[in-house]
């Protein structure tokens, strides 16, 4: 794998855990500042000059869900053309400012969120905060440039048309948010993204790039004074209130349920999950820690030693608490060859039940909350990362001393805490979706319960799960 | 390359937080597309891989006396540590008939030893909050845990431990076989674009063992076993074979007693050579071309990729002049191919180039280009063959070198920022016949790359005779006309 990937398995799935740094108050992370600019945009801030860098990492609320219904990807389309050609500048003069001082400038378009990120070196300040004030308050969208990136993202859509985990995560969304914004691709289809035009682009524009949802932070070798000014140069003329279409919350997946798409792959890809737990709940955090004991990183969560260790089934396997604005989910991926896939999903249901029944283990719980507590040191290690972690608070709404206080929040989630959360996420089966040329699977229909998930009733606490040893963890 | 554990899930995959919603979208549309990057069969897909840090101290290095090499990175801003371990063998190294060997070793060091039962390792990195993982690669194979800097003399115990302490049971071998079995179902069976990958390097390289997949050829991945992962390990497996990386918030003086306390009195094993000699190329004669046609592809691709040195294998200052000739030909879109190719002449949706200096033996120069619907890949390979006979024949134009070079050197600062990064660079460069001195200096190595020098390396290694070009396609459009003779 080539380091992006090493850097994911290095630095990833810690955005939420904190360090306990109260006790080494040296380190950056614990010098967040609350930044208001005399123009009264508010940023979280570390001052660090170790390197000379600035990190910038920001979001408007709305994001995907704010794409016409019929035509999602138009969030993602404004994300991809904002840098081809704004203010003063065509899109090439505008790449050639960003290139002759490698300054990265970029766009997402996120279900809930419309982030961006820009990175500079420290003298290189004014001009990349220059360019994306450019981009944000007057992007072109020339024609010639809309077809041109619509043509790359139609491109991609076509090479995903036939990705097993692709299509195993859009029908995952699909089924689990049925008619909701969530269960539309905010990337787009290959249906939509031809509808849409330059109208749509400036639409979208004018209603999310606004002051009022905001929200941004800020790691680098700059003053608060000189970052004060540029962030009033940059964001400072955009409208002050956003208009966005109300976005319900909602209750994700009725499981259990089994879904099949035939694609001729010689690995079966399955995606299974079903509603998780949000934030903002009182059982959230008892839902992170047991999430992490299922199907969490490292090498030794139950799913990855029942189903990979011990058996051999699938390379990864791996399953996550994912939050949303307006909801929540648990999902996680596995492979598996054809012929056995129906036997991995099986074994996965059956780790399921099994801690939807018993929960976790003492020791268990106990690893976990160590890891949690220890694991997010190594998130805010870099600047981009300690500035995507602050913003993520942000948007999580947790206040600016969070990090001293996560600590104390994962000690306090007791085994019966535990328990109940694992009853809620896990006590209602499985939503699964297969995408492969497993005969067995074949042959079920489509969105019904299948014969390896057993409908609620079996699942309940009660009904023995296996007749196999529950295996002694650690 | 590949990995002990492709952890991150694919719904999660797209997350750079695991807060999001599944699949988020973001994708990168100036530059190609058509395959991804971290399913490149090669080291260095970006070129910021091969950067290294400009302003920063010059590490502290030392060798025990058993032949470990020891490399320091200091790093104060987070009470972290990283300990990278580097064999100097990799997928190359696989001996003909065991090819995969290499890369399912890695997955082995896994399985404990006589002291730390299987699974002891990975809980005591979790517990203290920790990640670790292992890379192999064609040149090297690499295991690192990250962990809080306190539990470093713990990390590397069971670090040295395994050195030479593993345990391998048949059950154990078995079972983790099937798991290789499926990572290449995933990675490569699962994946057209991989597999054309495979399918280019093993035409490109006639003689050179870079002609085997990463992760083997299945027949034979299927066939390894306890036996031989054994003979692997005594044969490969040793302090005068390796290079351990201390990066993180740490002093260099204690290093050296904790190294030696752990390592020293693990024997050095003599039948290793100081230097790997494999069967390399002969000098290339034809053209070659690969058509690969599966069912399963929506959207075709066009690829070339030609023999050039390494930054190993190349004079002085060749390498450096192919990283901004790879830059201004194929970086983003004000590169040449970008400019004629997408706004120009509307052939194409996107195009890219690159080149992985870091590589024991000669390694590749890539280009690639998504066509257009409707444009067939002879138009596509006539625009690009006419960009290079300008690069050949005409000096880049000052800007284009300036800014080209300008982000190249800014990587190394960006680098800088990121001790894994640095740990990795060092790594990378060390095990492919490089020096510290070397990695420090390529910045100015850049820094000193004139347009003559660049213009001579599209002339002298851009050469029709040294490449194979590949063609992705549909199946069910048979004769895919766009096959060029």
């Amino acid at each position: 794998m080539t380091y992006s990937f090493t850097r994911r398995a290095v630095l990833g799935g810690a955005s939420l855990a904190i360090a306990t740094l109260g006790s080494a108050p040296l380190f950056a992370a614990t010098r967040i500042q609350r930044l208001v600019s005399p123009g009264g945009i508010e940023a979280w801030f570390v001052q660090d000059a170790t390197v000379p860098l600035i990190a910038m990492e920001y979001a408007f609320a709305g994001g995907a869900t704010q794409d016409p219904t019929d035509k999602p990807g138009v969030g993602h389309m404004v994300a991809s053309l904002l840098d081809e050609g704004a203010g003063d500048l065509d899109f090439e003069t505008f790449h050639e400012r960003l290139d002759r001082r490698a300054i990265k400038l970029s766009f997402t378009s996120r279900h809930d969120q419309f982030r961006g990120s820009l990175r500079m070196l420290k003298d290189n300040k004014d001009e990349a905060f220059d360019l994306l004030r450019m981009a944000l308050t007057s992007p072109h969208f020339d024609a010639p440039d809309v077809e041109r990136i619509r043509a790359a993202v139609l491109a991609n859509l076509r090479r995903d048309s036939t990705n097993p985990s692709t299509l195993a995560n859009r029908k995952f969304l699909e089924v689990a948010f049925d008619d909701h914004p969530y269960a539309r691709q905010a990337g787009g289809t290959v249906e939509s993204v031809p509808k849409i035009d330059v109208a749509d682009l400036k639409d979208y524009v004018r209603r999310v790039i606004a002051k009022d949802t905001l929200k941004i932070a800020v790691v680098g070798d700059v003053d608060p004074e000189t970052l004060a000014r540029l962030l009033d140069k940059t964001f400072g003329s955009l409208p002050a209130k956003a208009e966005l279409t109300q976005v319900a919350d909602v209750i994700a997946v009725k499981a259990p349920q089994c879904v099949f798409i035939p694609l001729d792959v010689p690995q079966t890809v399955v995606t299974f999950g079903g509603a998780g737990v949000r934030r903002s709940e009182p059982d959230f955090m008892a839902a992170y820690v047991v999430n992490q004991i299922l199907g969490g990183g490292g090498l030794s969560s139950r799913l990855f030693r029942e189903v990979r260790e011990k058996r051999g089934l699938a390379y990864s396997v791996h399953e996550t608490l994912l939050w949303m604005d307006h909801s929540a989910v648990f999902v996680g991926n596995t492979g598996t060859r054809a012929d056995r896939a129906s036997e991995t999903v099986e074994e996965v249901e059956k780790q399921v039940r099994r801690m939807a029944e018993e929960g976790p283990t003492e020791q268990e719980l106990d690893n976990a909350k160590s890891y949690l507590k220890g694991s997010q040191m190594l998130a805010l290690d870099t600047s981009s990362n300690l500035a995507r972690a602050l913003l993520q608070y942000q948007l999580d709404k947790l206040p600016i001393d969070y990090i001293e206080k996560h600590s104390a929040l994962v000690d306090a989630v007791t085994l019966e805490d535990a328990r109940k959360a694992a009853q809620r996420l896990w006590g209602q089966g499985l939503l699964t979706v297969m995408v492969g040329r497993s005969p067995l699977a074949a042959t079920r229909s489509t969105t019904t319960p299948s014969p390896t998930t057993p409908p609620p009733a079996a699942a309940q606490p009660g009904d023995a799960p296996s007749a196999a040893t529950p295996a002694t963890p650690n | 390359m590949t990995t002990k554990v492709l952890g991150a899930a694919t719904v999660a995959m797209a997350l750079t937080t695991p807060t999001a919603l599944a699949v988020e979208y973001k994708v990168e549309y100036k530059k190609d597309n058509s395959s991804n990057p971290s399913l490149w069969d090669v080291p260095e897909k970006r070129n910021v891989l091969t950067q290294i840090t400009v302003t920063s101290e010059r590490p502290a290095s030392f060798t025990l006396a058993n032949g470990l090499q020891v490399v320091v990175i200091p790093d104060h801003r987070t009470p972290i540590v990283t300990q990278m371990i580097w064999y100097k063998v990799g997928s190359a190294d696989d001996a003909p008939g065991k090819s995969g060997l290499a890369h399912f070793f890695e997955h082995l060091m896994f399985k404990g030893t006589a002291k730390h039962p299987p699974g002891e390792f990975s809980r005591t990195v979790l517990r203290v909050g920790g990640k670790q993982n292992a890379i192999t690669s064609m040149d090297y194979t690499s295991y690192f845990q990250r962990v809080p800097r306190e539990q470093l003399a713990r990390m590397m115990e069971l670090e040295a431990d395994r050195m030479t302490g593993l345990i391998l049971k048949d059950e154990n071998v078995l079972s983790e076989r099937d798991v290789v079995l499926e990572e290449f179902n995933k990675s490569v069976a699962n994946n057209p674009d991989r597999r054309f990958t495979e399918q280019i390097r093993a035409a490109l390289y006639l003689n050179h063992p870079y002609g085997r997949p990463n992760l083997g050829w299945r027949q034979e991945l299927e066939k390894l076993d306890r036996e031989d992962a054994l003979a692997f390990y005594k044969r490969f497996y040793a302090p005068n074979n390796a290079i351990l990386i201390i990066a993180g918030d740490v002093d260099p003086k204690e290093i050296r007693p904790m190294v030696e306390k752990n390592f020293g009195d693990i024997p050095a094993q003599p039948a290793i050579p100081a230097k790997r000699v494999r069967p390399q190329e002969p000098t290339p004669a034809a053209p070659r071309t690969v058509t690969l046609s599966d069912p399963r592809v929506e959207q075709p691709t066009w690829r070339r990729s030609y023999l050039v040195p390494s930054s190993s294998t190349a004079a002085a200052g060749e390498s450096p002049a192919l990283d901004v000739l790879a830059q201004v030909m194929g970086g983003g879109t004000n590169s040449y191919l970008y400019r004629v190719l997408v706004i120009d002449k509307q052939l194409a949706i996107s195009t890219g180039a690159s080149y992985h200096g870091t590589s024991l033996d000669p390694s590749q120069f890539m280009i690639s280009a998504t066509p257009k619907p409707g444009v067939h890949f002879v138009e596509i390979e006539d625009a690009i063959d006419k960009v290079i006979a300008d690069l050949a024949q005409n000096p880049a134009r000052a800007e284009d070198l300036e800014r080209v070079k300008t982000q190249l050197i800014a990587q190394a600062i960006y680098a800088q920022d990121d001790q894994v990064m640095l740990a990795v660079l060092y790594g990378r460069g060390l095990t492919t016949g490089l020096s510290v001195d070397d990695i420090r200096s390529w910045p100015d190595s850049i820094r000193a790359v004139t347009a003559e020098q660049v213009r001579k390396a599209a002339q002298g290694w851009l050469d029709k005779k040294r490449s194979v070009t590949g063609y992705l396609i549909k199946e069910s459009a048979p004769k895919c006309e766009e096959k060029r003779s």
